[in-house]
C-alpha cells in the first residue's frame, strides 16, 4: 500500500507540471497587452511606468522563465499578484468559500438522491420504477443546465418566491440550496445511472447466487454482498465529481450571481487579467489532481485485490 | 430419448419411495425430484432446459448427475434450492426435500432450507467468493444467519471449518481476502460454506473442473471424507462421467433436458443400456482410452498401409502394451523436423525493481516428422510458452529452435515469414480462435491473403477442399463464426491452420474446451489428417487421459522444466518421478479404467 | 467546474455511463438467443425513433432554407423593429424575438451550427482516438506511457476554464474556433476507451493466429483489432455528440463562442434570458429545439450501446 501510494504520487508530478505550464502558456498568450487593458479608465500611463510593470510581473522574459518563477513562488505559498496589485491569494480567500459551500450542499445533493435512485431502479429492473429513473436521467442530460436554472430561478425564485433569487445574503443553506440542486442534476443522474448498471451486474455475479444459497435474507444479500461491491464505481465516480464541484461552477455561480471562484475567473478572463487566471487555475488543478490521488487510495482501500497489489 | 426410453427404475423408485411412507425413516428418499420441468424465457420465446426429470437420493448417497454443456444438469441442480437464473422457472413437478416442496415452498421457507438443509459447491471459485469480503466473514455468515453460532463462537467455528477443509494456519487466513488464496484453497473454502451447517444435502455444481488435475484430486477426496463424515448426502453435478464413476454410488445420464439413463455406478459401467451412455463411456478418455486407442489403431493400419506406400510417414497413436511393440514407421526417416534445445523464456515484469519470471527453462526436445509430440503440465508449467516460442510468437531469451535445420530464433523477419507457411497452430478456445466479423470463408482464405497465393476462384476451391478434409459441409462457408457450435469452429480453426500445407502443426489445447463427444471427433480427425497428410504435431495438453490416446511421445513439464519423457505406454506403465505419479493418479477413473476396460471388451 | 458535466465528451461521466450496459447484462443460460446486433437495433422504436429525429435535423442543418419558409417568412434576418418580442400570430408560429426577427425562422437555422459542431467535433475526435487508441494499445511501450501522461494532463483541466481560456486566447470565435477547442478536451476519453478495448482485442486466440500466419502489423490493426475493438468507441461518441452540442451552447451562452451575426441556439437562449420576465417564449422555444436535440443523440447513444456492449456479445 505504500509503495502504491508512493508510485502514484510520483505519477501526479509530471501531470501537474504539464497541467499548469499549459495553462501558463495559453493565459500568458492572451492577444492584446495586459498592461495596455489594465490601464482602464485611466488613459494616460506612461511608458516608464508600463514598463515597472512589466518588470514586475516578469512579462519580458521567455514563458518558460516566467514559468519557472513562478513555480518558485507557488512553492513558497505565493500566488504573486493581479493586474491591480491585489494579492490572489486574498481574492481565492475571499472567493473559494462561497464555491466551497455551492459544490459541498451540490455533491451531498448527489450522494442522498442519486444512489437511492440507482439502487431503486436496480432492484425494480424493468419494471415501472426503473423506467421512471431512465426517463428522468435522459432528460437531466438533455436539458442543459443554464436553462434549467434560468428557469428555476425565474419559477422558484421570482414567481413562488420559494427561494431567494440570487446572491448570498440569506447564507447558507437558505441562499445554495436552489443553485446545488441545478447544479447537482447531472452528476445526480450519472450517479443514479451509475449506481444502477453496476448494482445490476453485481446482482448476476456467481458470488451474489452464493450468497442466496447460504440462506441469508434478500436484503442482506443485497446489502452486503453486492451494493458493497458495486459502490465501488460510484465512490470514484463522486470523488472525481467532488474535486470538479470544489471549483467553483462559472454558469450557475453566473446565474445565481453568486460570487464564488467561478464568477471570479470568468471575470479575470474577460479582463485579461492573467494572474488571477492562472492561480485560480493552478488552485483547481491542485484540488483535482489531490482528489484524484485519494480517489485512488481509496479505491485501493475498499478493493482488497488493488491495495494487496 | 422419448418417454418411453426414459428408465423405469427412477420412476418405480419413487414411487416405492412413496408408497413406502409407513416403512423404515431411512428408505424414505432425503431428495425425490418428480416430473421437473424447468425453462427459460428469452426474446419472448420460452425453451424448455429440463423436461420431466425425476430421481431420488436417499440419505448419505452419492448421486452424480453427468452430461454435456447444455444438457440441463446445472439447470436441475439450481431448480432444487430456487437458485435458477431470473428468466428461469418451473414450469412443473415436485421437489420434495424432507417431505417439503421446494417447488412451491415461499422465500421464508426457502431462506431456511438454504445452507441449513441443502449446502451448496458452486463450480467456479474464482468467482464465487465475494471479493471485498474476508474469508472468514463469508464463512461465519451461514453459521450466524442459520443461528447456529454468533459473534466470537462464529468465529472460533469458521477457523474450524477452514482447518476442517485442510488449510493450515486457518486464524490467519480468516482474515485475508478472497484473492490471497490459490483457487485450490478458494475451493476448499467454497466446500467450508456449504458444509458449515452440516446440511443432508450438498450440491456440488462441478466443483472442480476449474481446478487443475492433481488439485482437483485432492479437494474431491476432502468432499468424500467429510461428506462421509458427517453422513452428508451429495449431489454431484459433473460433465465427466470417469469422476462421477470413480465418486458416485448412483449414476444418471442427461441429455438434452432428460434423464437418459440411470442406475447404480457399476451397472451403468458395465452395462450401459441407452446408446448415448455408451457413446460418453466410448469417447471418456480416461476410462475408455485403452480400447479406443486399439480402435483406432485398427483403423489406422487397416488405412494406414495405402497411405505408407505412398510414401508418407503413418502416424500411429501408440498406446497401451500392444501398440509399444508396434511403434510407427515414422521415425523410419529418422528426422527430426523440430528440434528444441535448452530453451529459455524470461520475462520482465514492467517498471523499476520488476520481477523476473523464468516461464521457460532449459527445455529440450525434438518432433519427428509425421508424428505427435506432447507437452503435458499444468497451468504455469510452461507449456503453452514453448509452444509460443516455437510459432514465433514470443522472442527467445535463450537456447535455440531449428525447423528442418533452420536456426528460428536468428531468422530475419522475411526469413521467418517465409516459413510461417511450414508451422500453424490451433488454438483452445473455439469462440475466440475465429474472427467473429469473418465468414468461415474469408477466414479459411485468409492464409492465402496474407501469403500472396492463388487467385480467388483458386481459393475458393480450396476452401471447398479444406472444408472437406475438416468433414465440413461446404454450404458453412458464407455462414459466421456464432452460427456454428463450438466443435464446427475448431474444425474451420483446424482447416484455417491446414491452408497453407504445413508440416508442423502446433496443437494448444485444442480439445480442452470441447465437450467429450466432440473431442473425440476431432481427436480423431486429427489422427486421420496426421495419416493422410503426414503431419507433425506439437499437442499441448493438461489432461494426460487425451494425451494418451494421441502421442507418440510426451514429455511432463513442471515450472518451466521437462521432468520426464518418454512414449505414452512407457509413462503410464512406470512412471519414473513423483510428479508423474501424482498426474496419473489424479486422472479421474484412473482406477477404474480396468472395470470399464472388461465392460467394453464384452 | 461542474459544467464540465456539459461537455459530456471530456468528462469521466458519460466514460463510465458508456462501460456500462444500462441494460440487464445478465441474460442467463438461454439457449438459441438470437444474435443481437444492428438489424435487430434498428427494428426498435428506441433506435428509430430519435434516428429519424436526428435525420430530421440533419436535413433542417444542411437545407434550413425549405424549412425555414413552411410558414411564408423564412428569412431569419427580415426584421422588422415593430414586431420586437411580438406574440405568435398566423405565419409567425413561434412570434417575434427583441429585433423583430421571426423566431421559428431563427430557430430552424440555429440548428446547422449546433449539429454540424457537434457531428464534426465527434467525428474528429473519434478519427485521432481510432488512430491513437490503436497504436498505443497494441504495441504499448513509451508511445502509450507519454500518451497516458498527455491524457492526464487534460484531464487535469477544468474544462470550462480551459475553454474559456482558449477560445478568449484564439480571439477569433467562429465554428471552427468552436469546434477545435471542443474537440481537445474530446480526445483523450476516446483515446482512452479505444486504448483499453485494443488491449483486450489484442489477446484474442485469432490475433495470434494471424500473427502466425505472418500477417502484417497493418493488417492485424486495421482487419482484425479495428473492427472488433471499436464498439464501445461507438457508443461513447454518440452519447457524446449531445453533450458537445450542450457544451457549445453553454460556452455561446457565456459570451465566449459563436458571436452575432452567426444565428444559433445559444446566442438566442443569451438574449433571451434578459426578457424572460416579459417574453418566455424567446427562452422556450431555442430551449425546446436545444433539448429535444441532445435528448435525441443520448437516446440514439443508449440504443447503440444496448445493441453493440460488449457484455452482450459473449
Amino acid at each position: 500500500m505504500i509503495g502504491y501510494t508512493v508510485r502514484r504520487l510520483l505519477q501526479v508530478i509530471p501531470v501537474f507540471l504539464g497541467t499548469t505550464f499549459l495553462i501558463f502558456t495559453v493565459v500568458f498568450a492572451l492577444p492584446g497587452d495586459p498592461i495596455d487593458a489594465m490601464g482602464g479608465g485611466r488613459q494616460h500611463v506612461s511608458e516608464s511606468v508600463k514598463n515597472e510593470l512589466r518588470q514586475r510581473y516578469n512579462l519580458e522574459d521567455p514563458i518558460v522563465v516566467q514559468y519557472g518563477k513562478y513555480m518558485v513562488n507557488l512553492a513558497q505559498g505565493d500566488l504573486g499578484q493581479d493586474f491591480q496589485g491585489r494579492e490572489v491569494s486574498s481574492i481565492i480567500a475571499k472567493n473559494w468559500p462561497t464555491s466551497i459551500a455551492l459544490g459541498l450542499t451540490a455533491w451531498v445533493i448527489q450522494i442522498l438522491i442519486g444512489i437511492p435512485l440507482g439502487i431503486w431502479a436496480a432492484l425494480r429492473r424493468g419494471r415501472l420504477p426503473d423506467k421512471f429513473v431512465a426517463v428522468l436521467t435522459t432528460l437531466a442530460f438533455a436539458v442543459p443546465v443554464f436553462v434549467v436554472g434560468y428557469v428555476a430561478q425565474i419559477l422558484l425564485g421570482v414567481e413562488w418566491g420559494w427561494f431567494p433569487v440570487a446572491g448570498v445574503k440569506a447564507g447558507w443553506p437558505t441562499a445554495f440550496i436552489l443553485p446545488a440542486s441545478v447544479l447537482a442534476i447531472m452528476g445526480l443522474a450519472a450517479t443514479a445511472r451509475l449506481t444502477r448498471t453496476s448494482l445490476i451486474e453485481n446482482l448476476n455475479t456467481d458470488y451474489v447466487r452464493t450468497a442466496t444459497a447460504k440462506g441469508i435474507s434478500r436484503s442482506r444479500v443485497v446489502m452486503n454482498h453486492a451494493l458493497r461491491n458495486s459502490l465501488i464505481p460510484v465512490v470514484t465516480f463522486l470523488g472525481i465529481e467532488f474535486g470538479a464541484l470544489m471549483g467553483g461552477a462559472i454558469i450557475i455561480e453566473g446565474i445565481f450571481n453568486l460570487p464564488g471562484l467561478g464568477n471570479e475567473i470568468f471575470k479575470a478572463i474577460g479582463a485579461q487579467n492573467g494572474p488571477t487566471v492562472v492561480g485560480i487555475s493552478t488552485l483547481l488543478v491542485i484540488v483535482f489532481l489531490l482528489v484524484n490521488l485519494i480517489v485512488d487510495l481509496l479505491y485501493a482501500y475498499l478493493d482488497p485485490r488493488i491495495r494487496h497489489a | 430419448m422419448s418417454g418411453a426410453d426414459n428408465p423405469s427404475p427412477l420412476a418405480t423408485k419413487v414411487d416405492a419411495g412413496a408408497a413406502r411412507k409407513a416403512g423404515p425413516v431411512t428408505e424414505t428418499p432425503l431428495l425425490a425430484i418428480r416430473d421437473l420441468v424447468v425453462a427459460f424465457q428469452a426474446d419472448g420465446h420460452e425453451t424448455v432446459a429440463v423436461r420431466n426429470v425425476s430421481f431420488t437420493i436417499l440419505e448419505g448417497q452419492t448421486v452424480a448427475l453427468v452430461g454435456e454443456s447444455g444438457s440441463g444438469k446445472s439447470t436441475t441442480a439450481a431448480a432444487i434450492n430456487r437458485l435458477l437464473a431470473e428468466n428461469g422457472r418451473i414450469m412443473g413437478g415436485t421437489v420434495l426435500f424432507e417431505g417439503r416442496d421446494l417447488a412451491r415452498a415461499s422465500q421464508r421457507e426457502l431462506m431456511k432450507v438454504r445452507g441449513a438443509g441443502i449446502g451448496l459447491v458452486p463450480q467456479d471459485p474464482s468467482s464465487n467468493l465475494n471479493p471485498v469480503i474476508r474469508i472468514g466473514d463469508q464463512i461465519a455468515e451461514v453459521l450466524i444467519a442459520h443461528g447456529r453460532a454468533k459473534g466470537k463462537a462464529a468465529k472460533l467455528r469458521a477457523i474450524e471449518l477452514l482447518e476442517m477443509v485442510g488449510i493450515t494456519d486457518a486464524a490467519r487466513r480468516y482474515r485475508q481476502y478472497p484473492h490471497e488464496f490459490s483457487g485450490g484453497m478458494r475451493q476448499r473454502v467454497l466446500i467450508a460454506i456449504g458444509l458449515a451447517c452440516r446440511p443432508k444435502l450438498l450440491i456440488a455444481d462441478e466443483p472442480t473442473s476449474a481446478l487443475d488435475v492433481t488439485v482437483q484430486r485432492t479437494v474431491l477426496d476432502q468432499l468424500d471424507e467429510l461428506t462421509r463424515q458427517m453422513g452428508t448426502a451429495v449431489l454431484l453435478i459433473t460433465h465427466n462421467l470417469a469422476l462421477a464413476a470413480e465418486r458416485a454410488d448412483q449414476i444418471l445420464v442427461m441429455n438434452r433436458g432428460e434423464i437418459v439413463e440411470a442406475g447404480n455406478t457399476r451397472e451403468i459401467l458395465e452395462n450401459p443400456q441407452h446408446e448415448y451412455t455408451r457413446k460418453l463411456l466410448e469417447a471418456a478418455p480416461s476410462l475408455a482410452s485403452a480400447s479406443t486407442a486399439h480402435q483406432v489403431v485398427a483403423n489406422n493400419t487397416a488405412r494406414g498401409s495405402s497411405a505408407q506406400a505412398g510414401g508418407v510417414g503413418v502416424a500411429v497413436p501408440a498406446d497401451g502394451p500392444s501398440a509399444t511393440g508396434s511403434l510407427p514407421p515414422a521415425g523410419v526417416r529418422g528426422d527430426d523436423l523440430v528440434v528444441v534445445k535448452d530453451l529459455t523464456k524470461i520475462f520482465n515484469s514492467r517498471g523499476v525493481g520488476g520481477k523476473v519470471f523464468t516461464a521457460v527453462d532449459g527445455v529440450s526436445f525434438s518432433i519427428p516428422r509425421g508424428q505427435t509430440v506432447s507437452l503435458v503440465g499444468e497451468s504455469g508449467s510452461g507449456k503453452s510458452t514453448t509452444a509460443n516460442l516455437i510459432l514465433g510468437l514470443e522472442t527467445v531469451s535463450a537456447g535455440s529452435i531449428a525447423f528442418d535445420g533452420t536456426q528460428l530464433t536468428t531468422l530475419r523477419r522475411r526469413e521467418l515469414f517465409r516459413l510461417r507457411r511450414r508451422m500453424q497452430p490451433v488454438f483452445q478456445n473455439p469462440y475466440a480462435s475465429l474472427d467473429p466479423r469473418f465468414t468461415i470463408e474469408d477466414t479459411i482464405t485468409e492464409p492465402f491473403r496474407v501469403h500472396n497465393l492463388g487467385t480467388p476462384a483458386s481459393r475458393r476451391e480450396s476452401v471447398r477442399t479444406l472444408l472437406d478434409q475438416v468433414a465440413l459441409p461446404s454450404t458453412v462457408a458464407k455462414r459466421l463464426p456464432h452460427e456454428l457450435s463450438g466443435g464446427q469452429r475448431q474444425r474451420v480453426a483446424i482447416a484455417r491452420a491446414l491452408a497453407l500445407s504445413p508440416e508442423l502443426v502446433v496443437l494448444d489445447e485444442a480439445v480442452s474446451a470441447l465437450d467429450v463427444l466432440v473431442q473425440a471427433q476431432i481427436l480423431e480427425l486429427l489422427a486421420g489428417l496426421q495419416r493422410d497428410l503426414g503431419l507433425s504435431y506439437l499437442f499441448i495438453s493438461h489432461d494426460l487421459a487425451v494425451v494418451r490416446m494421441i502421442s507418440h511421445s510426451l514429455h511432463v513439464m513442471q515450472a518451466g522444466r521437462i521432468v520426464e519423457s518418454g512414449t505414452p505406454g512407457e509413462i503410464f506403465r512406470n512412471p519414473q518421478v513423483e510428479y508423474t505419479k501424482e498426474l496419473l493418479a489424479a486422472i479421474p477413473g484412473a482406477g477404474l479404467s480396468a472395470v470399464s476396460a472388461m465392460g467394453s471388451a464384452e | 467546474m461542474l459544467e464540465s458535466t456539459f461537455d459530456t465528451g471530456a468528462h469521466p461521466t458519460t466514460a463510465q455511463l458508456a462501460g456500462a450496459a444500462s441494460t440487464a447484462p445478465g441474460d442467463g443460460p438461454s439457449p438459441g438467443r438470437p444474435a443481437t446486433g444492428f438489424a435487430r437495433m434498428i427494428r426498435r422504436p428506441r433506435f428509430w425513433l430519435p434516428a429519424g429525429v436526428i435525420a430530421l435535423l440533419v436535413m433542417i442543418s444542411l437545407f434550413p432554407g425549405p424549412f425555414a419558409s413552411l410558414f411564408g417568412n423564412g428569412d431569419p434576418r427580415a426584421c422588422d423593429l415593430a414586431n420586437s418580442g411580438g406574440e405568435p400570430s398566423v405565419g409567425h408560429p413561434f412570434g417575434f424575438d427583441v429585433q423583430g426577427c421571426d423566431l421559428y425562422a431563427n430557430v430552424i437555422y440555429g440548428a446547422t451550427p449546433s449539429i454540424t459542431i457537434g457531428i464534426v467535433v465527434t467525428v474528429s475526435a473519434m478519427l485521432l482516438a481510432i488512430i491513437l487508441g490503436l497504436l498505443s494499445g497494441y504495441y504499448g511501450g513509451w508511445f502509450d506511457t507519454i500518451l497516458g501522461r498527455i491524457t492526464d494532463v487534460f484531464y487535469g483541466f477544468p474544462f470550462m476554464v480551459a475553454a474559456i481560456v482558449i477560445l478568449t486566447a484564439i480571439g477569433v470565435r467562429n465554428i471552427a474556433t468552436v469546434c477545435i477547442t471542443l474537440a481537445v478536451f474530446s480526445w483523450p476519453t476516446m483515446t482512452r476507451i479505444m486504448r483499453s478495448s485494443v488491449m483486450s482485442a489484442k489477446n484474442m486466440e485469432y490475433v495470434r493466429a494471424a500473427k502466425a500466419l505472418g500477417a502484417s502489423d497493418w493488417r492485424i490493426l486495421v482487419i482484425h483489432i479495428l473492427p472488433n475493438a471499436i464498439a464501445p468507441l461507438v457508443v461513447l461518441s454518440s452519447l457524446s455528440i449531445g453533450g458537445i452540442i450542450a457544451g457549445e451552447a453553454g460556452l455561446t451562452y457565456l459570451g465566449v463562442g459563436l458571436q452575432p451575426p452567426s444565428i444559433s441556439w445559444g446566442l438566442q437562449l443569451n438574449t433571451a434570458q434578459s426578457y424572460f420576465n416579459s417574453n418566455p417564449h424567446l427562452l422556450l422555444y431555442p430551449s425546446l429545439f436545444l433539448s429535444v436535440t441532445v435528448l435525441a443523440f443520448v437516446l440514439l447513444g443508449d440504443a447503440v450501446r444496448d445493441a453493440l456492449d460488449p457484455k452482450l456479445r459473449k
